[in-house]
C-alpha cells in the first residue's frame, strides 16, 4: 500500500503544476498587473510611478511566463510564473497583496471552517443514511413514491433559498439563534445551528435520493432474502447488511470530501459571518489578491488529491477483498 | 442471566444521561438572561460599549503612511491625531486645531528663503509652524516599554526570541510617552520612504521641499533591517523644539492645511516603527499595517480582519470637549446636549464584519448595532423596506417608527456622472453644433426622474461640479444650469424636449438622424457593469428616443473601465468623486486641462479631457488663492465655463440616509471627516432593556416541529411494526 501511495503523491505533482499554471493564466488574463496595483493603492493619485513601486514591491514587475533580458535560466526563473507560482511546493505561500501572511491566515481561519464544516458533514450523512435506509424499508409503495418526489423537490432548490429562508424563518421571525455571526469562545455553538441545520437540510434531497439508490440495489440481493429468511429485523437488515454492502459507492462520494472541509463552504460562511477559509477565498477574489487565490486554489487540489488517495485506501478498509498494488 | 439484566441498566443509564445532558444545556440557556439570538458577546466590565457593523470587507491598511480607503479612516481616525481636525457641528467644514495649540502659522519665503509677504510676486515656498499641544501622549503600547536600564523591552535579535507573541495584546508590559514634534517629521519621512508604498509620495513630493531627493536617498540604501528615518534629514521639515516643527513646501498651496487633517500627517514615533521590524513580526501580521499606535482618543485593542475589530479609550488621550457651538439649528436638534462635556463618551467600539445586507439589516432592527451604518447607510436593497414616501418626503417605515429610530440625512461631499469625452469626434469638440449636441442630451436625460426612480430620491441633481457644503456651491437661480433649466416661478424646471429636438436639429441631427448622412444619431455609454442593470438601461433607452437618439451600452469592469478613459476610447463614461477636503479646487480640478490622461499620458482625473484654455487659467490662479471673494469669482467663473460646454451628461450628489436606534446620540453626520466617534454617545441600559422586548424568542415553531416529526415518524413505527409482525402469507397478499 505504502509504494502505492508514494506513487500516487508523485502523480499529484505534474496535476499540481497544471493547475498552477491555469490558475496563472486564468488570473492574469482579466487581471494586468497594472491592475492589481491599482486595485491595491486605490483609485485616487495612483501615478505611474506608485504603480512601478507598487509592482517591484510586490514581485510583479516581470514578465509572465519569459524573460527575454535575463541569461540561462533566468529566462524562465526570473518570470512571476516561476517566483509567484513554484515557491508553493515548498508551502511558502508568501503575503497577501495587502501585507499579511497567507500561513498565519489560513491556520486561523480554518477552525471556523471545520466548525461549521464537521458538523453539517458528519450530521448531513448520517440524516441522509437514515432516511435513505427508512424509504428503502417502504419501497415500492405510494409513501416511497412521495418522498422520491419530496427528495427531487427539495434538490431542485437552490441552496440561497435555504440560507435566506432559514436566516428568515429561525433568525429573523422566530429568533431562535443569531442570524450570523461567529465567536470562538463562549457559546459558539448556538451560531453553528443555524448553518448545520441549513447544511443539512439542504442536502437530504440529493444525498437520501442517491443513498436509496444504492440501497436498493443492495436490497434486491440474495444475502438480503436470506437474512429475510433467517428471521433478522428490518432495522438488522437495513444497518447491518445493506449499509456496509453498499459502503464502496457512499466513500467515493463522500471520503474524498473529508479533507477538503478545511475550505469550507462560500455561500455559508459569506451569509453566516463565518470568517473561515471559504469567505476568505471570496474576499481575495473580489479584492483581486492573486497571492491568495493561487494559494488556496494550490491546497485545495493538494487537498483533493489526498481524498482521492483516502479514497482508495477506505476501499480495502470496507472491502477486505480489495488490495492497493 | 447476567447479560439480560445488563441491558435494561444500560439502556436506563443512556436515556439519564441524554436527559441529564438536555437538561444541563435548558439550564444553561435559562440561565442566560440575554436573548437566544443575541450574536455578541456577554460583557461584565461596565464599559459603555458602541456596537456596530463594517460592510464586506475589513481594512487592509492601517499604517497612516498608506491607509487611504474611507473605510480604513473609520479606525485610523480613531487611534491617530493629525495636527488638524474638522469641527463636529459647524458648516460649511470648518478645520479646527487637532493636536496643534492653534491653526499653523503661515509664512512666505523667497527663492533665497527670505521671508516676504504674501502677496509678493517672489513666494516660492510657504512654511507652516505647527506647535503642538503639551498633553499629547501616546497610548500604551509594547513599543514604548522599557527595561530597567532604560533600553526598549521588546527588541528580539531573532525571530526565535519574539515567537512567543502573536498579538499586541500579548506583550505583558506596556509603555507610553509624550509625543514629540519629531514624530511628525518622522511620519513625513515615511511618506517618502518608496519601501513603504504610500501613496502620497508622487503627489506630496510636488510640494513638500526635499521630499523626492530623500525618497531616492533611501532608495539607494541597503534594507535588510530597519532603517532609522531620523539618520537622513528632509529639507522640508525642522524640528525647532520637542514640540514645534515646521514644513516648507514649494511655491503656495493653501489646500495643503486641508491635507494636515487627514491620517498622513498623524505622528509615528521612531521607536514604534522599530519595534514592528523585530525580526519575524511580519510573518505574524505584526505591523503598523495592523496594530497601529497612536494618540488618538482609541486605541486599538483587538484587531480579527476575518470577524472584528475592537476599539477601546485611549486612558492617555488628552483633554478633549464635546463642542458648543454648531450650525444653526443644531440646539433644536439637540447636538450641543452635551456641549462642554468631556469626550469621549463610549469605553469600547466594536466593529463585527457583516458580509450580507439581510444579517446586517436584521440584527441593526433587532438592536445588536446602534447605527444602520458607518461608511455606507442602510445596505443597498433595503432602502424601501427602511423608507417610504409621504407627504413630507422620505419618511420612516411603520416598522422602523416603532422602534423609535432616528434619521440622520446626509449630503456627501462628492459628485456622481456621466461624463462626455471631449475628444471624442461626434460628442467631443467645442464648436456650437457640438455644444447644442451635448446641451440636447443634457436636456433629455431627466436626472430628476432617474433619482426617483432609482435612488428613491437620494440624490440632488447637480448643475455645478461642487457640491453642498463646500464653498463654491450655489442654490437658487445662481445654482442653475441656464442651458438646460429655466427659472419659472422660483423653481429651475427643466428645458422642454422639444427644444432639446431643436438643438439637436441645429446640431446637424434633425430627428436624431445626421443631416448629410441620414443615419440615426448613436451614442455609446461605457459603464460599469455593476452600476447598471437592464431596468436603468431601458429607461436611458427611452429617455433619449424621445429625441430620436439611440443608445448602445458598453458595460465592462472596472479595470477596462478604466483603461478605455486613460486611452481615451471612450464617448460617455460614468464616473465618480469625493472630496479628500472641502475646497472647490478638489472638484474643480477634475476638468483642469493637464489632468487629461490623453493630455498628460497619466492616471488624470480630467477622464473626459476637457481642454479649455480660459479654465485652466483659473483654476491655476484659484488654486494658490485664498479664501475671500476674489477667488470665488474665479471658481465661479469656471462653473459658469463647465455649464457652457456642457461637459458632463447629468450629474448628481449622493446622499443617504443613515439611522441610529434611540440609545445612541450625537449622530451628526461628516462628510469629510470619520475621527467623529468620540462624540458618540450611548445608553447600554435602554440598548439592553430593548434588545429583551424585541428579540423574545417565539418557541411554537419548535414544539410544532416536534410534533410534525412525530406525525410524519408514527406511521413508519407503526407500518414497520406492522411489516416486522406479518407472516409470509400477509406478505405476499
Amino acid at each position: 500500500m505504502l509504494t502505492y501511495i508514494i506513487r500516487r503523491l508523485f502523480y499529484a505533482i505534474p496535476i499540481l503544476l497544471g493547475v498552477n499554471l491555469l490558475t496563472f493564466t486564468l488570473f492574469f488574463v482579466v487581471n494586468s498587473p497594472d491592475d492589481m496595483a491599482v486595485s491595491q493603492l486605490g483609485a485616487k493619485y495612483v501615478t505611474p510611478e506608485a504603480i512601478q513601486s507598487w509592482k517591484k514591491k510586490n514581485g510583479y514587475d516581470r514578465p509572465l511566463f519569459y524573460n527575454p533580458d535575463a541569461a540561462g535560466s533566468g529566462a524562465v526563473t526570473e518570470t512571476i510564473f516561476f517566483a509567484k507560482s513554484l515557491r508553493l511546493f515548498a508551502f511558502d505561500f508568501g503575503r497577501s497583496e495587502s501585507g499579511r501572511d497567507i500561513t498565519t491566515d489560513i491556520s486561523t481561519r480554518m477552525w471556523p471552517s471545520l466548525a461549521v464544516a464537521v458538523p453539517s458533514f458528519v450530521v448531513g450523512i448520517w440524516v441522509n443514511i437514515c432516511v435513505a435506509l427508512l424509504v428503502v424499508m417502504f419501497h415500492a409503495t405510494r409513501l416511497d413514491r412521495w418522498i422520491v418526489f419530496v427528495f427531487v423537490a427539495m434538490m431542485s432548490i437552490s441552496y440561497l433559498f435555504y440560507i435566506i429562508g432559514g436566516q428568515y424563518l429561525v433568525a429573523k421571525t422566530w429568533r431562535l439563534v443569531p442570524i450570523s455571526g461567529f465567536h470562538a469562545h463562549g457559546q459558539f455553538w448556538k451560531f453553528l445551528i443555524l448553518p448545520v441545520l441549513v447544511g443539512v437540510v439542504a442536502g437530504i434531497g440529493s444525498g437520501a435520493r442517491w443513498y436509496r439508490t444504492l440501497f436498493l440495489e443492495e436490497a434486491n440481493q440474495d444475502y438480503v432474502r436470506t437474512a429475510r429468511a433467517k428471521g433478522a429485523s428490518e432495522i438488522r437488515i437495513l444497518f447491518r447488511h445493506i449499509l456496509p454492502n453498499a459502503l464502496i459507492p457512499i466513500l467515493t462520494g463522500i471520503v474524498v470530501l473529508i479533507p477538503s472541509l478545511f475550505m469550507g463552504g462560500l455561500l455559508v460562511e459569506s451569509f453566516f459571518g463565518i470568517p473561515g477559509l471559504g469567505s476568505y477565498m471570496l474576499d481575495a477574489i473580489k479584492s483581486q489578491d492573486f497571492a491568495i487565490v493561487r494559494s488556496m486554489v494550490f491546497i485545495g487540489s493538494i487537498l483533493y488529491i489526498i481524498g482521492l488517495i483516502l479514497t482508495d485506501i477506505s476501499y480495502t478498509w470496507a472491502d477486505p477483498r480489495l488490495r492497493l498494488d | 442471566m447476567k447479560a439480560d439484566q445488563m441491558i435494561p441498566s444500560t439502556k436506563t443509564q443512556r436515556h439519564f444521561t441524554w436527559l441529564l445532558l438536555v437538561a444541563v444545556v435548558m439550564f444553561l440557556v435559562a440561565c442566560d438572561e440575554r436573548p437566544w439570538n443575541d450574536p455578541q458577546l456577554p460583557s461584565s466590565d461596565g464599559l459603555a460599549t458602541y456596537q456596530s457593523m463594517i460592510i464586506s470587507t475589513p481594512p487592509k491598511h492601517l499604517d497612516p503612511a498608506i491607509s487611504y480607503a474611507s473605510d480604513e479612516s473609520l479606525f485610523t481616525m480613531q487611534i491617530y491625531e493629525p495636527p488638524l481636525t474638522y469641527h463636529f457641528l459647524k458648516r460649511p467644514y470648518e478645520l479646527i486645531p487637532g493636536a496643534l495649540v492653534s491653526l499653523p502659522e503661515v509664512s512666505y519665503l523667497d527663492s533665497s528663503s527670505k521671508v516676504v509677504n504674501e502677496d509678493d510676486e517672489s513666494v516660492a515656498f510657504t512654511r507652516y509652524t505647527l506647535h503642538l499641544r503639551d498633553d499629547l501622549h501616546y497610548q500604551p503600547h509594547p513599543a514604548f516599554a522599557l527595561d530597567a536600564s532604560g533600553r526598549p523591552e521588546y527588541l528580539f535579535e531573532t525571530a526565535a526570541a519574539g515567537e512567543r507573541y502573536h498579538q499586541i495584546p500579548d506583550f505583558p508590559h506596556t509603555g507610553d510617552r509624550p509625543v514629540h514634534a519629531n514624530d511628525y517629521v518622522y511620519a513625513i519621512k515615511r511618506l517618502a520612504d518608496p519601501v513603504i508604498g504610500s501613496p502620497m509620495l508622487g503627489f506630496m513630493s510636488q510640494y513638500i521641499v526635499g521630499m523626492k531627493a530623500f525618497s531616492e536617498q533611501v532608495a539607494s540604501l541597503p534594507r535588510d533591517q530597519w532603517l532609522d528615518l531620523d539618520n537622513y534629514a528632509m529639507e522640508g521639515l525642522e524640528v525647532v523644539d520637542e514640540r514645534t516643527l515646521t514644513i516648507t513646501i514649494i511655491g503656495r498651496y493653501p489646500q495643503f492645511l486641508f491635507w494636515l487633517a487627514m491620517p498622513f500627517f498623524s505622528p509615528v514615533g521612531p521607536e514604534v516603527d522599530r519595534f514592528y521590524h523585530n525580526p519575524g513580526f511580519v510573518d505574524r501580521n505584526l505591523t503598523l499595517d495592523w496594530w497601529p499606535v497612536g494618540s488618538g482618543p482609541f486605541l486599538m485593542a483587538s484587531n480579527d480582519p476575518n470577524s472584528e475589530i475592537i476599539l477601546e479609550r485611549n486612558p492617555n488621550y488628552r483633554d478633549d470637549f464635546f463642542p458648543s457651538e454648531g450650525e444653526s439649528g443644531d440646539l433644536e436638534a439637540g447636538f450641543l446636549a452635551d456641549a462642554g462635556k468631556p469626550i469621549p463618551f463610549v469605553d469600547r467600539a466594536v466593529f463585527r464584519i457583516e458580509k450580507e445586507s439581510l444579517s446586517q439589516w436584521t440584527k441593526f432592527l433587532q438592536g445588536y448595532y446602534d447605527r444602520s451604518g458607518e461608511v455606507h447607510s442602510q445596505p443597498a436593497g433595503l432602502f424601501d423596506r427602511a423608507f417610504q414616501i409621504g407627504a413630507n418626503g422620505v419618511e420612516l417605515a411603520p416598522e422602523l417608527k416603532e422602534h423609535n429610530i432616528t434619521m440622520s440625512p446626509d449630503v456627501q461631499p462628492a459628485v456622481y456622472y456621466y461624463g462626455f469625452n471631449m475628444r471624442d469626434p461626434v460628442v467631443g469638440g467645442y464648436t456650437e453644433k457640438k455644444r447644442k449636441l451635448r446641451r440636447a442630451l443634457q436636456i433629455a436625460f431627466q436626472t430628476e426622474d432617474y433619482l426617483n426612480i432609482f435612488y428613491m430620491g437620494n440624490g440632488i441633481v447637480a448643475e455645478n461640479p461642487i457640491p453642498p457644503g463646500i464653498p463654491g456651491h450655489l442654490e437658487g437661480e445662481a445654482g442653475m444650469n441656464p442651458y438646460v433649466y429655466d427659472w419659472v416661478d422660483g423653481v429651475a424646471q427643466r428645458k422642454s424636449i422639444e427644444y432639446a429636438r431643436q438643438l439637436l436639429a441645429e446640431a446637424g441631427y434633425p430627428n436624431g438622424r445626421d443631416e448629410i448622412t441620414g443615419e440615426p444619431l448613436k451614442i455609446f455609454l461605457d459603464v460599469q457593469s455593476q452600476a447598471i442593470n437592464n431596468t436603468l438601461m431601458t429607461w436611458i433607452v427611452r429617455v433619449f428616443s424621445q429625441i430620436g437618439v439611440q443608445v448602445e451600452f458598453r458595460p465592462a469592469d472596472f479595470n477596462r473601465t478604466r483603461e478605455k478613459m486613460l486611452t481615451g476610447n471612450t464617448q460617455i463614461f460614468s464616473f465618480g468623486w469625493s472630496a479628500d477636503y472641502p475646497d472647490p479646487e478638489n472638484f474643480l480640478f477634475l476638468l483642469y486641462g493637464p489632468e487629461g490622461p490623453l493630455e498628460c499620458a497619466c492616471d488624470g482625473a480630467n477622464n473626459g479631457n476637457y481642454a479649455n484654455e480660459e479654465y485652466d487659467s483659473l483654476f491655476r490662479q484659484m488654486r494658490i488663492l485664498p479664501q475671500g471673494p476674489e477667488r470665488d469669482s474665479l471658481v465661479a467663473r469656471m462653473v459658469e465655463l463647465f455649464r457652457y460646454d456642457a461637459v458632463w451628461l447629468f450629474a448628481y450628489y449622493p446622499t443617504e440616509i443613515f439611522l441610529n436606534n434611540s440609545w445612541v446620540h450625537n449622530n451628526k453626520r461628516h462628510g469629510i471627516s470619520r475621527a467623529t466617534l468620540k462624540y458618540v454617545r450611548v445608553e447600554p441600559d435602554e440598548r439592553a432593556k430593548m434588545q429583551n422586548r424585541w428579540n423574545q424568542p417565539i418557541t411554537r415553531p419548535l414544539y410544532a416541529a416536534a410534533l410534525i416529526l412525530v406525525a410524519l415518524a408514527l406511521p413508519g413505527v407503526i407500518a414497520y411494526r406492522r411489516r416486522q409482525k406479518a407472516t409470509a402469507r400477509h406478505a405476499q397478499e
